[in-house]
């Protein structure tokens, strides 16, 4: 099953190995530093805006009480809707120097190009920025469950011994919460290498566009795939990150005793502060760019609102579900398979199929389609052998490679939160369960669904977001006739029709809100001593 | 719910690859809203229905050569001539013999071999600010790489097919050494790094961040005549200057069509595509979208009128083509990012 999952990536890496000297020397001869630097400093820099976005945030809400929290709590959350290139269309929209904020300055002042300093929103920066404002959400994801699910003995412990609240905080707490961080944080920055639409729009030269352009504009198979293969080492060294991070230490739970959690009430300046931190991400990552899709979406909603905006509407929706179950079945699938035998094969392949996260769409896409088609045209010999006919072509022209690639894509997000949950649960348990009678699948039905109840909500939920966000796979695997909301939004985007690309986009992130507010409840209320 | 949606799937899973006859299947890289209405006048016209994926160029000519001879599709459109040489190339079309193709669709404008056709065309001139360029210091593109334009040149970036096929005519015409000369001079002439699309440069000029821009003429149309209060006010602050016209002529591209090579609904997409050079489709493309019609005597909107007259490339397109790898390392040498 991991091997299938393996496949599309393995079928780009069969070019790997053909040698392509003349293209290579002209990549290393010009742009190769460029697409080394760029996405060394776009993981870097998105890398620490997650953390400075996601942290303080999860800790405030899940340990403190202050003004609004009950909104931010969830609220957070909502950046995680956006689509990265749909931020960057409306920030773009809004700052770029003929915009209307320089514009309205240059009016303010008299000023005119070059007399004053702007930072420029389609830049290195103005990247790393957007990717921050939208992907610091799986960092305060995983991290606020990992603070609520800890045992608030083991901080109690802690401050008994004489630490103060900040001490217990790094010395306890932090470290405790550290796999989820990790995991938060890689999963945030699989989908910085990943993102093809805000570099590509922005201008900034990353692995993700040199691999496009090798391919397609260089028309060098070769050479795009091990440019690709490069890109995975820089996948891997994550993965490897977040490995270490675990080695050393079992997280499990240290005592099953839950009790509230006594939270802190801030008052004062410290409560201003705390509603700033809180507010200043949710305020850039989701209001301000709504506000300017709706400002759009108004200005042309009586041609855009019609029967063809509601099949869209239904197509996304549904491709995302059926995306998100699959996912969810073949990640608690590999779960298990590692859990009950600790097979190396098993577990390099569950690796590689994980890696898809961080392989740009259109990469996965071609990775589908040449096994598929393979094995379309076989089909279609056997038939054509034995009831002389063709059958067409049953896998790849149909929704199936489509849903095959968005779990190649997305299975890492799926599988990391069921081994997260599965990690959190101690396997004496699944011995005292299998001692009293019960076979695997029973251990699996009595004891960890309800206990895993919030990480698979979690799992299927982070998918079904991030299918109705997917573009590069979407358009080039799609069917006859069949668009979904992101293909719509993009197709007028990159027509330069901004303000018409405004509705559709406004109608995926408000596809997103709804799961991403029952993410949030779910975890509010996975703690056990919560109910 | 679940049911039902495990149903629609198996459903459309299991009728999509089946398709009857009277129907055309297309995969198109022109956006969904630019061809869809024709379709469906055509389909209203012949009966004959039209199954469309769009996508990007490159993306579905991969998709074409994958699944090879069981491929559904029946006609391929792309937005530009390099990318349906390309596609001649990879062996992925078939010739086709139409009297009305031929005659319709000016000779460059279309395959020596009958590969591909154009069914639109639009220019790629140089537009400038009006209070700060006079039209007189203006003449060919390869003085735009002369030091006076300094700091004073907004163009989007080379990942763009546009610029590519417009540097791979230069190639095709000069060579590859001076094009290459002429690449480093124009991007020392950059008033910034590239950035945005055609009319993100058009925007640039008329907020003064440079004096003259290359863009497509129909993005220009488009802010002429469309909502955006903006947009038509800076696309009113520039105008078009036709380069070339004492040599080769203004650099133009085309959308074009080819028949795939093996389409199991061949009659039907020559039909479709002597549908979309009729009069009636011809007018149409150059109203919606400010396009120039190929065919000959079909009078172009009146936006586009006012434009003037100009002098095109007559280069055969298919050597966009040709040049296209080598406009792109061309490009990377220069530092066109």
């Amino acid at each position: 099953m991991a091997l299938l999952t393996a496949l599309p990536i393995l079928a780009v890496f069969g070019y790997v190995f053909v040698p392509a000297p003349e293209v290579w020397q002209h990549l290393r001869e010009t742009v190769l530093t460029d697409y080394l630097l760029n996405t060394l400093w776009l993981v870097l820099g998105v890398g620490f805006g997650v953390l400075l976005l996601g942290l303080p945030a999860a800790w405030l809400n899940s340990m403190c009480e202050f003004p609004g929290r009950r909104l931010f709590e969830w609220a957070l959350l909502l950046p995680m809707a956006m689509p990265a290139y749909i931020i960057a269309y409306t920030y773009t929209g809004m700052l770029d120097f003929s915009g209307p904020v320089q514009t309205l300055l240059r009016e303010l002042t008299g000023w005119g190009y070059g007399d004053y300093y702007f930072p420029n929103v389609r830049s290195l920066g103005g990247a790393i920025t957007m990717l921050s404002l939208v992907l610091f959400p799986y960092v305060y994801l995983l991290a606020r469950a990992a603070f609520l699910e800890q045992s608030i003995c083991v901080l109690e412990v802690s401050r008994t011994l004489g630490s103060n609240q900040w001490q217990s905080f790094f010395r306890v707490a932090l470290p405790l919460a550290r796999p989820a961080i990790i995991t938060g944080l890689s999963l945030a920055l699989m989908e910085t290498l990943a993102d093809f639409g805000t570099v590509q729009y922005f201008g900034v030269s990353t692995f993700t566009t040199g691999i496009f352009r090798t391919w397609f504009g260089l028309g060098d198979h070769a050479a795009a795939s091990q440019l690709a293969a490069l890109l995975m080492g820089f996948v891997f060294v994550l993965i490897l990150l977040e490995r270490w991070s675990r080695s050393r230490a079992r997280y499990h739970h240290t005592s099953n005793k839950y009790s509230r959690i006594p939270k802190f009430r801030l008052r004062g300046w410290t409560a201003v502060a705390a509603v700033l931190v809180c507010a200043l991400p949710l305020l850039l990552g989701f209001v301000i760019p709504v506000g300017q899709l709706l400002h759009w979406s108004i200005k042309v909603a009586s041609k855009g609102l019609d029967s063809d905006f509601i099949n869209l509407v239904w197509h996304s929706l549904m491709l995302a579900s059926l995306a998100a179950v699959f996912a969810l079945l073949l990640a608690l699938i590999l779960g298990y398979g590692k859990r009950l035998n600790n097979d190396p094969l098993v577990n390099i392949a569950s690796r590689i199929a994980a890696m898809g996260y961080a392989i740009p769409g259109t990469v996965i896409a071609i990775g589908v389609l040449i096994p598929f088609a393979w094995a379309d045209t076989q089909l279609n010999h056997l038939s054509k052998q034995f009831f002389d006919s063709n059958v067409g072509l049953l896998l790849s022209g149909t929704l199936f490679t489509l849903l095959f690639a968005y779990n190649v894509r997305f299975l890492a997000v799926s599988l990391q939160t069921v081994e997260a949950g599965l990690g959190k649960i101690k396997p004496t348990l699944d011995n005292a369960g299998r001692s009293l009678g019960l076979s695997p699948l029973g251990v699996l039905q009595r004891l960890h669904l309800p206990l895993m109840k919030g990480s698979l909500l979690t799992a299927i939920l982070l998918v079904f977001v991030d299918v109705l966000k997917e573009l590069p796979a979407t358009l080039i695997l799609r069917p006859f006739n069949f668009n979904t909301l992101a293909v719509r939004a993009y197709e007028l985007a990159s027509d330069e029709r901004l303000a018409d690309a405004g509705l559709p986009s406004l109608m995926i992130v408000a596809a997103g809100i709804i799961p991403v507010i029952l993410l949030s409840r779910s975890i509010s209320k996975s703690r056990a001593g919560e109910h | 719910m679940f049911k039902q949606i495990a149903l629609s799937l198996l459903v459309a899973s299991i009728a999509t690859p089946v398709l009857a006859d009277g129907e055309v299947n297309v995969y198109s890289a022109r956006k969904e809203q630019l061809i869809k209405p024709l379709f469906d006048k055509f389909t209203e016209q012949t009966g004959i229905k039209v199954n469309l994926v769009t996508g990007k160029d490159d993306a579905l000519l991969e998709r074409l050569k994958l699944e090879g001879e069981n491929t559904p599709a029946d006609l391929l459109m792309t937005a530009d001539a390099g990318r349906l040489y390309r596609a001649v190339e990879m062996e992925l079309t078939q010739p086709v013999e139409s009297a009305t193709l031929k005659k319709d669709i000016p000779e460059n404008l279309r395959d020596p071999a009958n590969q591909w056709f154009g069914l639109t065309s639009r220019a790629r001139p140089i537009f400038y600010v009006k209070d700060k360029v006079k039209p007189e210091e203006l003449s060919t593109y390869e003085d735009l790489a002369d030091p006076k334009w300094k700091g004073r040149i907004c163009v989007r970036s080379s990942d763009n097919i546009y610029n590519q096929s417009m540097l791979g005519s230069m190639i095709a015409v000069n060579g590859a050494e001076k094009a290459q000369a002429w690449a480093d001079g124009l991007v020392k002439n950059f008033a910034r790094p590239p950035e945005g699309g055609d009319r993100d440069q058009i925007k640039a000029a008329a907020a003064g961040q440079c004096d003259i821009a290359i863009s497509n003429t129909y993005y220009y149309g488009q802010m002429l005549t469309g909502e955006e209060a903006e947009d038509k006010a800076a696309a009113e602050k520039v105008a078009i200057f036709w380069p070339n016209q004492s040599d080769r002529g203004t650099h133009i591209n085309i959308s074009g069509a080819a028949v795939t090579k093996t389409a199991k609904n061949k009659d039907n997409a020559v039909k479709l595509m002597e549908f979309l050079v009729n009069d009636e489709s011809q007018k149409w493309y150059a109203e919606a979208n400010q396009e120039y019609p190929v065919k000959t005597g079909i009078a172009p909107s009146d936006m586009l009128k006012g434009w003037g007259e100009f002098k095109a490339d007559s280069l055969n397109l298919s050597e966009l083509g040709k040049h296209n790898a080598e406009a792109v390392k061309i490009m990377d040498k220069a530092g066109w990012k």
